[in-house]
């Protein structure tokens, strides 16, 4: 396929992907706007994991602080599009402190340091009252206005959520063509040789967990508007694991891995509803047996055919 | 003239075990020094105390007349020290061009700034030079790690020269790889020697390799300098031989 | 002073549940590299199964336990063994932790599916009595889980030590390539420490249920809990998972009764992050070399 068929490609399903949900009902658009707010997430999550390396289980802690400084900022007054940057930022500082661990310790270790921040972060959500409300949440967080219009109807703000999500992915791709995305592919290849070659490990590694948290940061802002009431649960390590699963289901180090991946942990639990009370079961065994078979993803299965053709 | 790379009186102790035992030694600029000695002499140990990666536990080292003793690696490399592995170590899921580029990219010019340069961080040209000296411009677009062994260590050694670094250490560059290729690899590091004036340091068990590319080499027997002078000397000193028969 | 004798008491009763429980953790990892998301359902699922064995099948607790033991051998030791961590060893550390949380979450529905949400209550394995030591009211369980979790460390590490196949398994632990020079099956010694898990994840579910009650989730925090317990401790020592699991059962109790309830979760975890960030090896561990 040449470039240009795959760009046209590309420019057809973002497009489709924009114009499908009008042909849903409510809970529909509502479920490809979740999908849609995962995807940012997820490709926050994808550098930090698939690019640069360095495992990470606390990125729904910084889609929760996204969320709960949006809705804080929103229900203080402020206009969205403050508050959005707002909570990029907030998440893009506490992800650079989480990528202190990082520089000492790796894989298990690393694992649980970020979960165990998880777990601290969702505890502050349940027990600080005063700033989150506790466990009873923040309700009633308005919607963002564009143009003086009010994007209440779930269609506008999946457009909305729909184009960021498309912007954060260009500029992902951008940053990953750059030198900066070879500098984390190599500390993922290899750490010490990277250094020897006079790539800072520490300052990617640091950038690594930050540019991966800030995306969960705006994430995490249009979660706030689109619910509408957040409480702690949906922050807890739950989630990051779900994120994680995204990440690798898709396939980590690729670009559309997320979007892929967000399929599987969003949509398919839906699909699964038919089973009834069968279907998280369902989703822990295919859990499974995905990772037996394909380790890679799934978008690993086109290099998995060509390779099992030049077998034969 | 002073010496572009001093090591004086170098140690390195693993618990009771000492590695390095004194060792002094210095080198010239565009000079070719060969370092060998029997398995366990020490010889990696006084490669990694240089370079930063184990901290010596004694001694000093200068560079350009300029302290260096127990600096992180990362900033020897940029000082303009490259090396070698005794191991592959290439980016394995990287393609041979962006190994190559990876080497380089990150000296000269601040890091925000190369978030917004050219995806081959201008480097293009000089990996595909290199891709071409090596003559493994067949396999420069596939992942690193799916080479042979042979391929990934001239990648590997590629690398090191990418920076364009005044000191190079070669940590058994022969080791695995076919001996039509040592011959290839004499003439390359012969040729990146006298065009670039870089010097190099390199440990090697191949003989003929050594004789052949160092002007002045070193026997390391037991952490200590066993014997120092021309390649044909030193193989002709019984001490060496009988280090190599004893061990 | 008297509750605070009488919260040390239960709080090591409640680490000595969390230490056997990282203890499987801790062996698994040494002997295979394998990090297990699943090891909370690994002590739900026996405990659901003994239910069944006393309810339904109407066995007397000892051997509804005898029963459950052998199940989990099977199910748990050799059955994740063989297909689940075995074909993904290869793949590295990340699809292996992904499974494990998979095989976790079908775990925990699969038990909701069949015994519902509800909780269950356990028969009590030792006396619901309080003795009367010196004023201090301690409860006969909580000395009951300490003496008997503890004698499980004590034989464990006597038989890692002591014995022959014990060494063998510590020797895989630490140079899988040196212990296949010298004639060591690896693949059984690997087998070994996957029963052994099972057999202490069992012996947990004895220990801990009658006190926490029976719930598909209730796996979540004890997992939790033990890996935290198992890196505090330090992870290449066996030692290790026992001061760790005592020393977070302690400090939770402490700070649950004098600082702030709301955080007494939290007391695992910022212990684990200062031992991490301060001496990453763990409190008896021993520190690992960067490769070059």
């Amino acid at each position: 396929m040449t470039r240009l068929w795959q760009a046209a490609l590309l420019l057809f399903a973002l497009v489709a992907i924009y114009l499908l949900p009008g042909t849903l009902k409510n809970y529909g658009v509502y479920i490809v706007t979740l999908w849609s707010v995962y995807v940012i997430a997820g490709m926050g999550l994808n550098l930090t994991v698939g690019y640069a390396g360095q495992i990470s289980l606390g990125q729904a802690a910084f889609w929760g602080i996204g969320a709960y400084t949006t809705a804080i900022a929103l229900k203080a007054g402020l206009p969205f599009f403050a508050a959005l940057p707002l909570s990029a930022a907030l998440c893009f500082g506490v992800g650079l402190l989480l990528g202190f661990p990082a520089l000492r310790v790796q894989h298990h270790y690393l694992a649980f340091a970020t979960l165990g921040f998880n777990v601290l972060v969702f505890l502050a959500f349940r027990n600080e009252d005063w700033l989150t409300g506790g466990t009873f949440g923040i309700n009633n967080i308005p919607r963002p206005i564009l143009f003086g219009w009010r994007l209440r109807a779930p269609l506008d703000f999946f457009h909305l959520t729909w184009i960021a999500t498309v912007v954060m992915g260009a500029l992902m791709a951008l940053l990953l063509r750059s030198p900066w995305g070879r500098a984390f592919a190599a500390l993922r290849d290899n750490p010490i040789r990277a250094e020897s070659v006079g790539i800072d490990t520490t300052f990617y590694t640091l950038l690594a967990f930050a540019i991966g948290a800030a995306y969960a940061g705006v994430a995490g802002a249009f979660f706030a508007p689109l619910v509408g009431f957040i409480e702690p649960a949906p922050f807890a390590v739950t989630t990051s694991l779900s994120m994680l699963l995204m990440v690798i289901a898709g396939g980590s180090g690729r670009l559309f891995g997320p979007a892929i991946g967000a399929i599987v942990v969003v949509l398919l639990p839906e699909w699964l509803r038919f089973a009834a009370e069968w279907y998280l079961a369902i989703f822990g065994v295919l859990i499974v047996v995905m990772m037996v078979w394909l380790p890679g993803g799934l978008l690993s299965i086109p290099d998995r055919l060509r390779a099992a053709r030049v077998l034969k | 003239m002073t010496a572009l790379l001093n090591v004086r009186d170098m140690r390195k102790d693993y618990g009771a075990i000492r590695a390095v035992d004194g060792v002094s030694f210095s080198v010239d600029a565009g000079e070719i020094l060969g370092v060998i000695g029997p398995n366990g002499s020490g010889k990696t140990t006084l490669f990694n105390a240089i370079l930063g990666q184990v901290t010596p536990s004694a001694g000093a080292v200068t560079f350009e007349g300029q302290s260096v003793t127990g600096i992180k690696p990362l900033h020897l490399a940029r000082l303009g020290i490259g090396r070698t592995f005794q191991t592959l170590q290439v980016f394995g899921q990287l393609s041979v061009r962006d190994n190559l580029i990876a080497a380089g990219q990150e000296f000269g010019g601040s890091t925000w700034r190369r978030l917004f340069a050219a995806p081959d961080a201008g480097l293009g040209a000089r990996a595909d030079d290199m891709i071409a000296l090596f003559r493994i411009g067949h396999v420069a677009h596939l992942p690193a790690g799916s080479l042979s062994y042979g391929q990934q260590k001239l990648v590997d050694i590629a690398m090191a020269f990418m920076s364009r670094p005044r000191l190079v250490l070669l940590d058994e560059p022969c080791a695995g790889v076919n001996p039509a290729l040592i011959d290839q690899l004499t003439d390359l590091l012969r040729q990146v020697n006298q065009q670039t004036g870089a010097t190099f340091i390199v440990i090697e068990h191949n003989m003929d390799f050594v004789m052949n590319l160092c002007a002045r080499v070193i026997c390391m027997a037991q952490g200590r300098i066993l014997a120092e002078g021309a390649p044909a000397s030193v193989q002709a000193n019984p001490a060496v031989l009988e280090a190599y028969l004893g061990s | 002073m008297i509750d605070f004798l009488q919260l040390i008491v239960s709080g090591t009763a409640t680490g000595a549940c969390y230490a056997l429980a990282a203890l499987g953790f801790t062996l698994l990892w040494q002997a295979s590299g394998t990090i297990n998301f699943a090891l909370g359902e690994m002590v739900m699922l026996p405990a659901f199964i003994m239910l069944f064995f006393i309810g339904p099948a109407g066995l007397p607790l000892p051997l509804a336990f005898a029963a459950t033991l052998l199940v989990s051998l099977l199910v748990l030791g050799l059955g994740f063994k063989r297909l689940v961590v075995d074909p993904m060893l290869k793949h590295g550390v990340i699809p292996l932790v992904i499974a494990t949380l998979g095989l976790s979450i079908a775990m925990k529905q699969g038990v909701r599916i069949a015994f519902s949400a509800q909780v269950f209550t356990f028969p009590a394995i030792f006396s619901q009595e309080l003795l009367s030591i010196g004023g201090a009211r301690l409860s006969v369980s909580d000395l009951g889980t300490v003496i008997v979790a503890g004698g499980l460390v004590v034989a464990l590490q006597t038989f890692l030590n002591r014995t022959l196949t014990g060494r063998a398994m510590q020797a895989v632990a630490q140079n899988r390539d040196a212990a296949t020079v010298l004639g060591i099956n690896v693949q059984r010694m690997v087998l070994y420490a996957f029963l052994i898990n099972a057999a202490l994840a069992a012996t947990t579910a004895l220990l801990v249920t009658p006190v926490y009650l029976a719930k598909f989730d209730m796996g979540d925090t004890l997992g939790l809990k033990a890996f935290y317990a198992a890196i505090i401790g330090g992870f290449n020592q066996s030692r290790g998972a026992l001061l760790g699991g005592v020393l977070v059962g302690v400090l939770e109790n402490l700070v649950g009764a004098y600082l702030s309830p709301g955080y007494k979760d939290g007391v695992a975890l910022v212990l684990f992050l200062a031992v991490i960030l301060f001496k990453p090896e763990g409190l008896l561990g021993k520190p690992e070399e960067r490769k070059v």
